[in-house]
């Protein structure tokens, strides 16, 4: 997966977190390197499993925790990107 | 004194627990208790903030062995741990992993060599029924956590009422649950009713859709699935496939029955509800798609003078006050009526506004500031908070951030909202359609 495609794609999976949780932002002010938690968007683990369904839904995927993974792939928006990039099926 | 035995089960090479490498028998649990007694530092209290179900039963039973208390918080803010450790100095933290325990004194759970092996004639330890096992933690509308003390009689008990109440003492069924074990809802369905009711239980804590299907596939059926509106709104909506579950169960928030006719279309499973708080323990259960009335759990009452209704008898300890308005039937049923304006339910998370503009208000720089739950979406849905602060030179990211540290990220506001000053009226207080009018103004999200 080549950085370029990576960088393409963070504009749509920014839009698809602000729509699907509502939130008083605009896409762009996500940064892609920030923390999506905490201190960053301060994103819980309900945000978590409404950002998954819709993952699923539009890349055709399922997200799994039963690795580790999990706070690394909703660490950043970039990691998340990164992510759904190398997992998606449509 | 009375005692009542830790567990029910009459076969001590039953299974008690599910893990990822198999299955654990009740002789094997027993073990891994005693060896987690003798480590555990000398210690008055316990907060055992095990991920693992299985290591947290470990632990809740070494306690009890050792004449410890256990907290369970109902969340895990550093303001939380502060106020615990000033409240009971003499508290651990047992931990499996890597939990933020801030500066409170830690145990890490160790590896016990007995894990999964058997000794041939362990007994079954038998715990004094007014011996304090647990402290359950409500934020209360002062502002202040509210302890909900429980003695081991009454807990053994309560796990007994529910299996009779769902038909799973004569019929045990493998538990696989999608919440917390430490609060009450988890503590009670996927902890007590394993050590009452005789369902072994899986140890995990599935979290996505994929993960429930995954964990049920790895436990043998009879399956019930302990979960909350939210999360089998989410299974549901995600179209996984799913294998065989035998009885669906939620609790924590009131579930339509549009959801409930879905999921049980979808499963073939009945799709029963618990209703019940943590000040009372459980107190009644009902299959929604049968109706509305609820029915009381094995010797629970309820009694009512004027507008309050009071939970005692059977499992509750003492009188408890409940917060819903309710509808008495014949029979030991009854109706529910929605609650007081002031409780907040989020995603099966409770707590009250007074609590909320309590933590608000007390930020350094705000001088008023109220919480407003906006008009709710649907049943199954999440609505999220707002809040309306006054605080001359503060931005709404540098409050929200200090907020962070004082009450649960769930109930943290979406959106912020800085102003001038809140519509108060003569007498200071805040009326809804005042807010509303103010959110419709400032947050609106194209709403008329």
């Amino acid at each position: 997966m080549s950085q370029a495609a990576i960088e393409t794609l963070l504009p749509e999976v920014a839009e698809l977190i602000v729509s699907a949780l509502n939130l008083d932002i605009g896409p762009d002010e996500i940064e892609p390197d920030a923390p999506l938690f905490g201190d960053g968007l301060g994103l819980d683990s309900i945000d978590v499993l409404e950002i998954a369904l819709v993952i699923s839904k539009k890349y055709g995927f399922q997200l799994k925790s039963d690795n580790e993974d999990n706070v690394r792939i909703f660490s950043s928006l970039r990691a998340l990107t990164t992510y759904i990039a190398t997992q998606r099926s449509k | 004194m009375s005692a009542m035995p830790l567990l029910a089960h009459g076969d001590l090479n039953a299974i008690f627990a599910w893990r990822q490498d198999g299955p654990i028998s009740v002789n094997g649990y027993l073990a891994d208790v005693h060896a987690l007694a003798e480590q555990l530092p000398a210690a008055g209290y316990l907060l055992n903030l095990c991920h693992d179900r299985y290591r947290f039963a470990v632990g809740f039973a070494a306690g009890l062995l050792r004449g410890m208390t256990s907290l369970q918080p109902s969340s895990q803010s550093p303001e939380t741990f502060r106020r615990l450790l000033d409240e009971y100095p003499d508290l651990v933290a047992l931990c499996d992993g890597a939990t933020d325990t801030q500066d409170l004194p830690r145990f890490e759970f160790p590896n016990l060599a007995s894990t999964g092996k058997t000794t041939p004639s362990a007994c079954i330890p038998h715990i004094p029924v007014n011996q304090l096992a647990a402290i359950l933690f409500t934020s209360g509308s002062t502002g202040l956590p509210q302890a909900q003390r429980k003695t081991w009689g009454k807990l053994a008990q309560n796990g007994r009422a529910e299996a009779i109440a769902l038909g799973l003492d004569l019929n045990p069924h493998v538990l696989v649950g999608t919440v917390p074990v430490q609060h009450s809802y988890g503590f009670e369905s996927t902890f007590l009713l394993a050590l009452h009711g005789g369902c072994p239980f899986w140890a995990g804590k599935p979290f996505y859709p994929q993960d429930i299907a995954a964990a049920l596939a790895a436990v043998p059926q009879p399956r019930l699935l302990v979960t909350t509106p939210f999360h089998l709104s989410a299974l549901l909506a995600a179209g996984v496939e799913l294998p065989a579950i035998d009885i669906l169960l939620s609790a924590t928030a009131p579930l339509s029955t549009k959801l409930a006719a879905e999921a049980e279309a979808r499963t073939g499973a009945p799709m029963l509800e618990i209703y019940g708080s943590t000040e009372s323990g459980q107190l009644a259960s009902r299959r929604t798609t049968d109706g509305a009335a609820w029915a009381l759990l094995p010797g629970v009452r309820l009694e009512q003078s004027g507008e309050e209704t009071v939970a005692c008898a059977g499992h509750v300890e003492g009188r408890v006050p409940l917060s819903d308005v309710i509808e008495l039937l014949p029979e030991n049923r009854f109706l529910l009526h929605g609650r007081h304006a002031d409780l907040i339910n989020i995603a099966g998370k409770r707590t009250s506004l007074a609590y909320l503009n309590h933590q608000l208000t007390a930020v350094p720089g705000v001088v008023d500031g109220a919480f407003f739950l906006p008009d709710e979406e649907g049943p199954d849905g999440v609505t999220r908070l707002t809040a309306f602060v006054v605080a001359p030179g503060l931005t709404a990211r540098q409050i929200t951030a200090t907020l962070r540290e004082r009450i649960e990220a769930i109930f943290l506001p979406r959106p912020l909202v800085l102003v001038d000053t809140l519509p108060r009226n003569s007498t200071g207080k805040l009326p809804r359609n005042d807010l509303q009018a103010l959110y419709i103004e400032r947050v609106g999200y194209g709403r008329s």
